[in-house]
């Protein structure tokens, strides 16, 4: 008799820690879901401010075009970033009455220091992107990649992958690589994307790396 | 061939003219700080040393007055094989290698490759290395290093690109100018530039108007070990009969090809 009781205690036991397991399970489920997905990425990008807020679109107004700033070289190559070269022009002296500029001709022009920008979509070394097959060959906008930046009052924040070094720009914003703009994300798939749809053919290795 | 693509499709290749070369080694020294390749601190140990191009040194075998000797310099073959069925490309299990039908420019992406090194045991011409260190550059160094080749990393494999960078360089020019076309002298390896008897040429073998589309056709040219099927896109030129019996295995009394 004494034998019975104990196998149903022991039943009922099981029973219970089989409901406590499944609650532990899923809330250890849904503590890793958080941490995978609003934590760790939270964590892994470093965020850094652009030494000075720069607006695109006053800019944009003064000087009319993308490349008056961002232009192409002689020898086909992409000038990128202005260096203080392109910025000297107009900005000896201090213009209007904004306190990034006031940095910007104190501490940069009148010291000749280049300014130390974050670049969002500087890609890893292995990649070589043309600008001259897009923008002269193929003859696409600034905004198909880029985004309307051109309007922009303010840098966004930049973020750098702590494990790798790269701009977040690279991955996307979105965590689950989910994206509505071209602009939202610059990996090797996206690149292949379009070129099988404009050319036909994602193009070999040495077509995009180096 | 890319679909739709209209241009016609290029194949770049040498023509080194074996009687011209010195074996001096300038087109090593060239290739090495044109494509950021790395050294060590002591280059006597060989077995691991790496070298895109490298000029071996034949001997014919015989005693004065009949003695001679020739300079062999041996960049990547670019190996067409049947149809871009090279050797190295058909054995990699990353594709981090792959035969450019557009240009037959055969590619190894540095990051993709997880150091396997079977394409290197595919490889009947030693073309390929592997990068037993991460790179060591005497201080100072790394500030003139290429921009427009990526330095590799421990536990990769690399090999001649044909300076691919250069290619891609002269196309930005050529677009930036409206042009849709480079001419033969815009695209050059490092290896040719350096040449300083001219012993190299390079271009497309497919155009007639390019020098090396001359020159392979000359019944002294013979490629090495073409009997494997390879089929490299670098000739080899010598008026001297046992130079061109060095390039392949025959037998003693086997005729050699042309």
């Amino acid at each position: 008799m004494s034998e019975t009781q104990k196998v149903s205690a022991s039943d009922n036991k099981r029973k219970n820690t089989g409901g406590t397991t499944i609650l532990f399970f899923l809330i250890g489920v849904a503590i890793s879901l958080a941490v995978g997905w609003v934590i760790f990425p939270k964590l892994l990008y470093l965020k850094k401010s652009q030494p000075i807020d720069f607006s695109h679109a006053v800019h944009n107004e003064a000087v009319g075009d993308c490349d008056s700033c961002h232009f192409f070289r002689e020898d086909g190559t992409f000038s990128g970033s202005p260096t203080l070269a392109q910025c000297i022009d107009c900005h000896e002296d201090v213009q209007g009455d904004t306190e990034a500029e006031q940095i910007f001709v104190e501490e940069y022009i009148a010291q000749n220091k280049e300014v130390p920008w974050l670049i969002y979509s500087k890609q890893p070394d292995c990649v070589f992107f043309s600008h001259a097959a897009h923008v002269k060959k193929a003859e696409m906008s600034c905004e198909s990649c880029h985004g309307e930046i051109g309007t922009s009052e303010t840098l966004p924040i930049y973020e750098e992958n702590r494990i790798t070094g790269y701009s977040r720009n690279i991955w996307g914003k979105n965590i689950a690589g989910i994206k509505k703009h071209t602009w939202d994300r610059m990996k090797m798939d996206d690149c292949g994307e379009c070129h099988e749809e404009e050319t036909g053919d994602k193009g070999s290795c040495f077509q995009c790396h180096k | 061939m890319s679909k739709g693509s209209k241009h016609k499709v290029k194949k770049f290749g040498m023509v080194i003219d074996l009687d011209k070369c010195t074996g001096c080694g300038a087109c090593m020294v060239a290739c090495m700080s044109e494509n950021n390749v790395p050294f060590k601190e002591n280059e006597s140990k060989k077995l691991d040393s790496i070298t895109w191009m490298r000029v071996y040194k034949l001997e014919n075998g015989k005693s004065f007055p009949e003695a001679d000797i020739c300079f062999l310099p041996r960049p990547c073959m670019h190996c067409e094989g049947d149809r871009g069925h090279a050797p190295c490309v058909s054995v990699c299990p990353a594709i981090a290698t792959d035969y450019d039908h557009n240009t037959g420019i055969v590619s190894q992406i540095y990051t993709r490759c997880f150091g396997c090194r079977y394409c290197m045991a595919a490889c009947p011409y030693h073309a390929r290395y592997f990068n037993w260190r991460d790179p060591v550059w005497p201080e100072g160094m790394e500030k003139f290093l290429n921009p427009n080749v990526s330095p590799r990393m421990r536990g990769v494999v690399e090999k001649c690109s044909f300076c691919h960078h250069r290619y891609q360089l002269a196309l930005d020019k050529a677009y930036a100018e409206g042009r849709d076309k480079i001419e033969e002298d815009e695209y050059q390896t490092a290896c040719a530039h350096a040449c300083p008897a001219n012993a190299i040429t390079f271009g497309d073998l497919n155009n007639k108007k390019h020098s090396v589309y001359r020159l392979k056709k000359n019944p002294n040219t013979f490629r090495l070990l073409e009997r494997l099927g390879t089929n490299p896109k670098v000739y080899y030129h010598s008026s001297r009969e046992w130079v061109r019996r060095a390039g392949d295995n025959y037998l003693k009394h086997e005729a050699a090809k042309a």
